[in-house]
């Protein structure tokens, strides 16, 4: 053997065994459980980012509906513009830049409100709305059938109120909830 | 909880009139763990697939086909997101951060490729990297890179590689997914300015070998200084060269260098060189100390970058009435009512960090450049025609040029003398 191979030789096993104390130090460290990330809707600032920021063309944040929360009202502030001409569905009083919200009467003065996920980019301005005046049954989530989890989030990055973190995949939603209720 | 769920300002109806049933909010699954594992039984599969194509098959076509199968398995199917290349982030990350915990393909991801590189040479490049195999597609009609760019070039990746551990090791960020040109192609979308880089990138590609590999990958510069101690690698001949010279212009990527046998070094060059060396030797204690405090210098300016140290010192300016107004992040961290001592210790010992990660990475740009002086003042003897120990990826494109790999598969060797005119 000569002096070249002697010190390939040296230097590869220390390396591999660099390798292996890398690995052995951060076995204990691995992760249990999946992750995925999240919203909190209690920081959320619904500042916008999210309907640009996502890598996908369509973000995969949207909005979602936490429906025992819901005052089921008729003006409501989510669906509605600060001044609306009527409270019907007429596009000029709707809140909603793509009309994602379908609103449905349900009895005398009760109406429900859906997302139509496939119209939703996640701008949050129905969030705003509900949050600032109505119950904030209305809250920003990532949708994970849409998510692809990148390695890191690049909302996460420019989310001003770092709202947006890994969560266990096991409980991927943040579950609003009713006061007194959990 | 915060004050403001406490402030249920319309209760929610009972429908005793209709009896409606309230919808339930749908949680679709996250990807399931199967998957993920799946990666990763894939990804062993694959690099001993590599191995064995590359090593004994010795194949470009099989080789190929695996590419073929890794772009669309981890570059468009997977959209290029576990990689080799972003997960050594999360590996420097978990070593700096005792608080992170590591997601275990990540850890596979990132030291596997590395382990086989030491034992086997590049082979992960050669055809389970998407980003590698992308590159192989388009490859039309490589040229050659002139020399002293290629040599200037090729000392990016090592840069590179500093200042993305530098910033993942902080907690900054991972700018290698950020800036990752390939990306934004597999996913089929993405910001104008990546898809166009990424977009450039390919169309220098048709005409330089694999760009991003040579003169960017910060993985493959990793891969490289592995691939230089390896206990095997390809070897163009089989088993003999006999200084044939027919695949010395075999390689798209300049891979392959020369035998020294018939230009013999002039014995003034001999002098000059090792001048030359004698100097770079004392030279480089002192150009490592100079990237050691450029280094320092360069981390208290990058600190600014991570979030906890832009916020914290937008607050101070505001607190001091040097800026007017708040922005969104100051707006959200005063509605949280932290108090702001924390919020500056905090990016404090950020900054502290900063400044310690860039010593460190200074100093390893230095350490490159002044090594790739040295190697740039050794002449080595070479008695065969050779792969770069670095820079080989284990494509096996040379290997049908040798007339002895062809009398080792059994085919007809073309009679390297031209004919004669009658």
């Amino acid at each position: 053997m000569n002096r070249r191979d002697f010190f390939a030789n040296a230097t590869r096993g220390a390396a591999l065994l660099g390798l292996g104390g890398i690995v052995g130090g951060l076995i204990h460290r691995f992760r249990s459980r999946r992750s995925v990330w999240q919203i909190d809707p209690y920081k959320c600032t619904m500042c916008g980012r999210c309907a640009t920021e996502c890598v996908l063309e369509q973000s995969a944040v949207k909005c979602v509906h936490a429906y025992d929360m819901c005052g089921y009202c008729n003006l409501c502030t989510g669906y509605f513009e600060p001044q609306p001409v009527g409270l019907n569905t007429g596009a000029e009083n709707q809140l909603c830049p793509t009309g994602a919200i379908i609103r449905k009467f349900i009895e005398e003065p009760y109406f429900e409100y859906h997302i139509d996920e496939s119209l939703c980019v996640g701008c949050g301005k129905c969030v705003k709305g509900c949050t600032t005046f109505g119950n904030g049954s209305l809250y920003l989530q990532i949708r994970h059938d849409r998510c692809v989890n990148c390695n890191e989030c690049s909302i996460a990055r420019v989310c001003p109120a770092d709202a947006i973190h890994r969560v266990p995949a096991s409980q991927p939603y943040v579950r609003k909830a009713q006061v007194g209720k959990t | 909880m915060t004050t403001w769920l406490a402030v249920q300002r319309f209760p929610p109806p009972q429908f005793t009139e209709t009896g409606h049933k309230l919808p339930v909010m749908t949680e679709p699954a996250a990807r399931a763990l199967w998957l993920e594992r799946l990666d990763v039984a894939v990804l062993v599969a694959a690099l001993a697939l590599a191995t064995w194509l590359a090593l004994r098959r010795r194949s470009r076509r099989e080789l190929a086909a695996l590419g073929l199968f890794s772009l669309l398995y981890f570059g468009f199917w997977r959209n290029g997101c576990i990689c080799s290349i972003g997960a050594i982030q999360n590996v420097a990350l978990a070593l700096a951060d005792p608080g992170y915990a590591i997601p275990m393909a990540a850890v596979v991801f990132a030291l596997l490729p590395l382990a086989a590189a030491l034992l086997f040479g590049r082979v992960f490049c050669s055809s389970v990297c998407p980003h590698g195999a992308l590159q192989d597609v388009v490859l039309l009609k490589p040229v050659n890179v002139p020399s002293w760019l290629e040599h200037g070039l090729r000392l990016l990746p090592y840069i590179y590689l500093g200042l993305a551990l530098v910033f993942a090791a902080t907690g900054a960020g991972f700018i290698i997914c950020q800036y990752d040109p390939f990306v934004p192609i597999f996913r089929l979308g993405g910001s104008a300015v990546m898809v166009g880089l990424g977009i450039g990138l390919l169309a220098i590609g048709m005409f330089v070998g694999r760009p991003y590999c040579r003169f960017l990958c910060p993985y493959g510069a990793l891969l490289g200084l592995a691939s230089s101690i390896s206990k095997w690698r390809v070897r163009i001949a089989p088993q003999t060269c006999t200084q044939c010279r027919l695949c010395e212009q075999s390689c798209p990527f300049g891979a392959i260098n020369k035998s020294s046998v018939d230009t013999p070094t002039p014995v003034h060059a001999i002098q000059a060189d090792k001048r030359r060396l004698a100097a770079l030797l004392v030279l480089l204690p002192v150009l490592v100390g100079l990237g050691f405090w450029l280094g320092g210098l360069a981390g208290t300016n990058f600190a600014r970058q991570h979030r906890v140290v832009n916020l914290a010192e937008r607050i101070h300016l505001e607190e001091t009435g040097a800026v007017q107004g708040t922005t969104d992040a100051s707006a959200a961290f005063r509605a949280t009512g932290e108090p702001l001592e924390k919020l500056f210790a905090n990016a404090q010992a950020i900054r502290h960090r900063f400044v310690w990660a860039g010593r460190l990475g200074g100093a390893w740009i230095a350490l490159v450049i002044g090594l790739k002086l040295i190697s740039l003042a050794i002449r080595r003897k070479r008695t065969d025609y050779e792969a770069d120990q670095f820079r080989c990826v284990a494509c096996a494109r040379c290997f049908r040029y040798c007339p002895e790999e062809l009398k080792r598969l059994g085919l007809p060797v073309p009679d390297p003398t031209p004919p004669t005119a009658p």
